[in-house]
C-alpha cells in the first residue's frame, strides 16, 4: 500500500517534468536578472528585468507539485499555483497564463509587486525544508514571466448580452478594475469615475516606474476600454457628484467605492510645513504622475533637487520614496526608521535594493524637529535615538525615545512616508454609508456597505493593504454587484 | 475628456478670461470652489483656477487667470475652439454666505476674479456691500463694471495713482474699518502679501476676515499635503479645509515662503516654453 502510494507521487512528478522530488531540491533558485545597482540609481527604468525562458523552466522544475498545495493558502486570491507552474515547466505558457487568469485579472502587477515572502512563498514547501523563505519557490516571479510574454496581447475577455444595467465604479485602483472588469463581464454598462487624470491609482501615481512600469498599467486600462468600459478621469465622487447623486440622478444601477486610502499622515512634529518638506504621496506622486523627474525636458511640474535627503519610515512607501530620491540625484539618502530593520513592514526586496543603491539607514532613530533657515527651507532634522521596549498591541516591541539623546542630521529635503488613512471625502458626502473609528467603509463578507446598491472594497475598507488584497476584494465586490443586478432585473421584468 | 474653450478674451496685459465646457461641474459648483486645470495629460503641471462664474445652460465655467509662468502662459496662447486637457471640480469648500449686514469686499490684482462670485452671492443674501479693488496701475484694473452693479459702494486704489485713489487697497480698507459702524464682515482676496496686510488692518479693528489662499497644488483633493498651511498654530489643508480662511490665523510668513519653494526652476520652465513659442512663431510666419 505504502508502495502504491510512492509509485503514484512518483507517477505524478514525472507528468510534470519528469524529476522526483530530491531532483528538484537540486536544482538551485534561479536568481532575478536585475540591472547593476550603481547604474539603476541613475535611471528610472525597471530595476529586476526578468527571468529567461531558461531560467524560467528550471525554477519551474524546483516546484514539488505539493497535493495539499499550502502555497494556494497563502495567495489571497487562491491562485492554482503548482498547475500554472507545471505547465511553465512544459513550455504550454498561454495555458499557464490562462489558469492564472481564472483568479487574478493582474498577473504583470502582482508578479512585481505582492509581497510573497508573506503571502504564498511564505507556505511553499521547498521554503520551509530549507528553512529559508528565499529558498521558496519564486511564485511571483514566475507569475510575471508569463504574463511578460504577451501570449493572450490580443485576447479581449468576452462581455455578455446588455443587461440595460448601469455600474459605477469610483476610483480607478487594483480594485477598481478588476471590479470594472467582472461586472462588465456579466454584460452591464460600466463606467469608472476617477479623480485623477490617469487611471491606474496607487499603481500609476505612487509605486515608481522603476518598479512597475506604467506601460503595465495601461495595457490592462486599454483592455478594459476593448470590453467597452467607459473611464471618466478629473471626477471626484463626492466633490463633482455625489454617490446618492449618481444613484438617483444619473441612472446607475450599483456603486463599487474603490478610492482607496490616499490620506497621508504627518508626525505633527515642528518645522513640518517648511520648504523642502514633504508628503511622501506628493513627492511620488510629482515624480511618477507627473514626471516630475523630466523637468526642464518636457514635464512642468518642479520638484526639490536635493543633495541630502531623510525619508521617515519602513514601508514600502518609505522605500520608494528612498530610491527616488536617490534617483533625482541625492547624494545622500537616509532612511529614518525608530525600530529595527526586522519590523520593518517593507518587501525584503525593496530594502534590500534600497540598500544596494545606497541608502543610509538609520534605525532606532525617529524625528523630534525639522530645522529651517531664514527662509524656512529645510537645513536639518533633530532626531532621538529609540530602543525597544514591551510589546505593543500588535506584537511587535514598542520603540521608546531615550532623553537625552537629541542630535541633528544636516539635509535639505524631508520626505514624510508614515502611513496613509483614507481620505474623509466620501465620509462627509453619504451620510447613509457607515463607517468605522479608522474612517474605513464598513462591509460584509461579500463586499456590501449599509446602503443599498453600494459596494466597497480595496484600501478603503482594509486600510492601507496591498494590491492583491484589493483585487481579491473587487472581485467578490463585483459578484455580489452581478448578483444583486441579476435579481433587480428579476423583480422589475 | 478634453474641454472645449467656447470663448477666450483678454482683460488687461496679463488677464484673461474664457468660457470652457466643463459638463460634468456646473452642477455642483458653488461660489468659492475652484477647479485644477491642466493643459496636456502627460508633461503638464495641475494648477488651481477658480470658478469665476457658470453657465449652466450652455454647461461652461467662466475662468479668468493672469499669465505668471508656463502654464498660464500656455492657457493665455490657446484659442477658442482650442481645448484643455483637464479639468477637475468643483474643489474646496464654498463660501459660507449669509447676511452679516455690512461687509467690506476687497480685491487686489487678479483676486477680483474670485472675489466677484462671493460678492454676488453676499449681495443676494441682503448684505450692503462696499468693494475695494486694487491694481498696480489703471491699465491692468479688470472687472470693474461687474463689480460696480452689485456693490453698494466702489473704491478703487491703484499704486502710480493713474486711477482711483493712488495706494493700496490696505489704506482704504483702514478707512471703512474706522467708520461707525464698523463692517460686520471682511473678505480680503490677492496677492499673499496683500491680504496679510489686510488682516493686520482688520485685526486692529476687530472685523472678521475670511481670506482665500492660493497655495501650490497637486491633486486639490488632501491626498498630498502640498498645500497646507499652518493655522492657528496647526496644519490644514488648503484645498480641502479650505481655501477660505479666517485670516486672523493664518500664518502668512510661511505661506509666501512655500509659494516661493520652486521659483527658480518655474522661472527656468517659463523661459523654455518662451523661447519654444517663439520658435514655433517663426516657423509659422517664415521668419528664419
Ligand atoms: C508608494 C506605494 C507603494 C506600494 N507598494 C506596494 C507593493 O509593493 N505591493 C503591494 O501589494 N502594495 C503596495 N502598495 C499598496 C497598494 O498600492 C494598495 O494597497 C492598492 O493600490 C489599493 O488598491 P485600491 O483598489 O484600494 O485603490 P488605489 O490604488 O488606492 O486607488 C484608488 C483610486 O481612487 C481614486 N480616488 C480617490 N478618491 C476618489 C474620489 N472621491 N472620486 C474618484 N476617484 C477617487 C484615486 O485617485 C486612486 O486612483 C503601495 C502603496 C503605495 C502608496
Ligand atoms: C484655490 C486657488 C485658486 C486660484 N485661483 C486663481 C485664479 O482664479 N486666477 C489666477 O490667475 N490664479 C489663481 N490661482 C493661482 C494660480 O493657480 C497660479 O497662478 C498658477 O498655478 C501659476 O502657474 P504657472 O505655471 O503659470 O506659473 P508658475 O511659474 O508655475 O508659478 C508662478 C507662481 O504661481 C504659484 N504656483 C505655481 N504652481 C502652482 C500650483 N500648482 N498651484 C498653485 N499655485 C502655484 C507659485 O506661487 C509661483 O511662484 C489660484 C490658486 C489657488 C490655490
Ligand atoms: S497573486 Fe501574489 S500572492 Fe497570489 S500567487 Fe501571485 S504572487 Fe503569490
Ligand atoms: S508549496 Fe511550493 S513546491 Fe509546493 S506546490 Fe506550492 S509552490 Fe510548489
Ligand atoms: S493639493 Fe494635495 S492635499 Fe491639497
Amino acid at each position: 500500500m505504502a508502495n502504491d502510494n510512492k509509485q503514484t507521487k512518483q507517477n505524478n512528478n514525472r507528468e510534470a517534468g519528469g524529476l522526483t522530488a530530491a531532483e528538484r531540491y537540486k536544482i538551485p533558485p534561479q536568481d532575478m536578472p536585475e540591472q547593476a545597482p550603481e547604474q539603476r540609481a541613475r535611471n528610472f527604468e525597471e530595476v529586476a528585468t526578468g527571468f529567461t525562458e531558461e531560467q524560467a523552466r528550471k525554477e519551474a522544475l524546483r516546484c514539488l507539485g505539493c497535493k495539499n498545495a499550502p502555497c494556494v493558502k497563502g495567495c489571497p486570491v487562491r491562485i492554482r499555483i503548482k498547475d500554472f507552474i507545471a505547465e511553465i515547466a512544459q513550455g504550454n505558457y498561454k495555458k499557464s497564463l490562462e489558469i492564472i487568469k481564472e483568479n487574478s485579472l493582474l498577473p504583470a502587477v502582482c508578479g512585481r509587486v505582492c509581497p510573497q515572502e508573506n503571502q504564498c512563498q511564505e507556505q511553499c514547501t521547498v521554503g520551509i525544508k530549507f528553512k529559508d523563505i528565499a529558498k521558496s519557490v519564486s511564485i511571483g516571479r514566475l507569475e510575471r514571466f508569463v504574463a511578460d510574454l504577451d501570449v493572450d496581447d490580443k485576447d479581449t475577455p468576452k462581455v455578455g448580452a446588455p443587461t440595460d444595467r448601469k455600474v459605477a465604479i469610483i476610483g480607478s485602483g487594483p480594485g477598481g478594475i478588476v471590479a470594472a472588469a467582472d461586472t462588465r463581464r456579466a454584460g452591464h454598462d460600466v463606467t469608472i469615475f476617477e479623480a485623477f487624470h490617469k487611471p491606474g491609482g496607487v499603481m500609476v501615481y505612487g509605486i515608481p516606474e522603476f518598479r512597475l512600469p506604467k506601460s503595465i498599467v495601461q495595457k490592462e486600462i486599454d483592455t478594459l476600454t476593448r470590453m467597452g468600459v467607459k473611464i471618466v478621469p478629473n471626477f471626484v465622487v463626492g466633490k463633482t457628484s455625489t454617490i446618492e447623486q449618481l444613484l438617483k440622478e444619473d441612472g446607475f444601477d450599483a456603486v463599487y467605492i474603490g478610492v482607496g486610502a490616499g490620506l497621508p499622515k504627518f508626525m505633527n512634529i515642528e518645522g513640518e510645513s517648511f520648504v523642502g518638506v514633504y508628503s511622501a504621496n506628493e513627492y511620488l506622486t510629482r515624480a511618477n504622475l507627473m514626471r516630475a523627474y523630466k523637468f526642464g525636458a518636457g514635464a512642468d511640474t518642479p520638484i526639490a533637487r536635493s543633495k541630502k535627503a531623510a525619508v521617515i519610515g519602513g514601508g514600502n512607501v518609505a522605500m520608494d520614496a528612498a530610491r527616488m530620491a536617490v534617483r533625482l540625484g541625492a547624494e545622500k539618502v537616509y532612511l529614518i526608521y525608530r525600530r529595527t530593520e526586522k519590523e520593518m513592514p517593507a518587501r525584503v526586496e525593496e530594502v534590500h535594493h534600497a540598500k544596494q543603491e545606497g541608502v543610509e539607514f538609520h534605525l532606532l532613530q525617529n524625528p523630534k524637529r525639522i530645522i529651517g533657515d531664514e527662509n524656512c527651507r529645510v537645513k536639518a532634522i533633530e532626531c532621538l535615538r529609540y530602543k525597544l521596549g514591551e510589546p505593543d498591541a500588535s506584537g511587535r516591541q514598542r520603540p521608546v525615545a531615550i532623553a537625552g539623546s537629541e542630535f541633528q542630521i544636516e539635509v535639505d529635503c524631508v520626505i514624510v512616508a508614515v502611513g496613509n488613512i483614507p481620505n474623509p471625502l466620501i465620509q462627509q458626502t453619504s451620510p447613509e454609508l457607515k463607517f468605522n473609528e479608522e474612517g474605513c467603509i464598513i462591509v460584509d463578507e461579500k463586499g456590501r456597505t449599509s446602503m443599498e446598491a453600494v459596494y466597497a472594497g480595496g484600501d478603503i475598507v482594509t486600510g492601507a493593504a496591498t494590491v492583491i488584497q484589493a483585487m481579491g476584494q473587487g472581485r467578490t465586490a463585483a459578484q455580489s454587484i452581478n448578483e444583486y443586478l441579476q435579481q433587480k432585473t428579476k423583480i422589475r421584468s | 475628456m478634453a474641454h472645449k474653450i467656447i470663448s477666450k478674451s483678454q482683460l488687461s496685459e496679463d488677464v484673461f478670461t474664457a468660457d470652457v465646457e466643463a459638463g460634468h461641474i456646473v452642477r455642483a459648483a458653488k461660489a468659492g470652489q475652484f477647479v485644477i486645470i491642466s493643459v496636456n495629460n502627460e508633461f503638464g503641471e495641475r494648477i488651481p483656477l477658480t470658478i469665476a462664474g457658470v453657465n449652466p445652460q450652455n454647461g461652461t465655467i467662466k475662468i479668468i487667470w493672469q499669465r505668471v509662468g508656463k502654464t498660464t502662459a500656455h492657457l493665455a496662447d490657446l484659442k477658442g475652439g482650442d481645448s484643455i486637457a483637464a479639468i477637475v471640480g468643483p474643489l474646496g469648500r464654498p463660501t459660507h454666505i449669509e447676511n452679516f449686514g455690512a461687509v467690506v469686499c476687497v480685491g487686489g490684482g487678479i483676486g477680483a476674479a474670485p472675489l466677484l462670485p462671493i460678492a454676488k452671492a453676499l449681495k443676494e443674501a441682503g448684505n450692503k456691500i462696499t468693494v475695494i479693488l486694487g491694481a498696480r496701475s489703471k491699465s491692468i484694473l479688470i472687472l470693474e463694471d461687474e463689480f460696480r452693479k452689485i456693490s453698494d459702494e466702489i473704491i478703487i486704489t491703484t499704486d502710480d495713482g493713474s486711477y482711483g485713489r493712488k495706494g493700496f487697497v490696505s489704506e482704504a480698507l483702514a478707512e471703512v474699518c474706522r467708520r461707525t459702524p464698523k463692517p460686520n464682515q471682511a473678505f480680503v482676496i490677492g496677492p499673499a502679501i496683500m491680504m496679510k496686510v489686510c488682516c493686520e488692518v482688520t485685526k486692529e479693528f476687530a472685523v472678521p476676515t475670511q481670506v482665500s489662499l492660493n497655495t501650490i497644488m497637486v491633486d486639490g483633493t488632501g491626498m498630498c499635503g502640498g498645500c497646507r498651511i499652518e493655522y492657528d498654530g496647526k496644519p490644514k489643508f488648503v484645498c480641502v479645509d479650505g481655501p477660505e480662511f479666517d485670516g486672523h490665523k493664518v500664518n502668512f510668513d510661511l505661506m509666501m515662503k512655500r509659494l516661493a519653494a520652486y521659483k527658480e526652476m518655474e522661472k527656468t520652465s517659463y523661459e523654455q516654453y518662451k523661447k519654444h513659442v517663439c520658435k514655433i512663431y517663426r516657423r509659422r510666419t517664415g521668419d528664419g
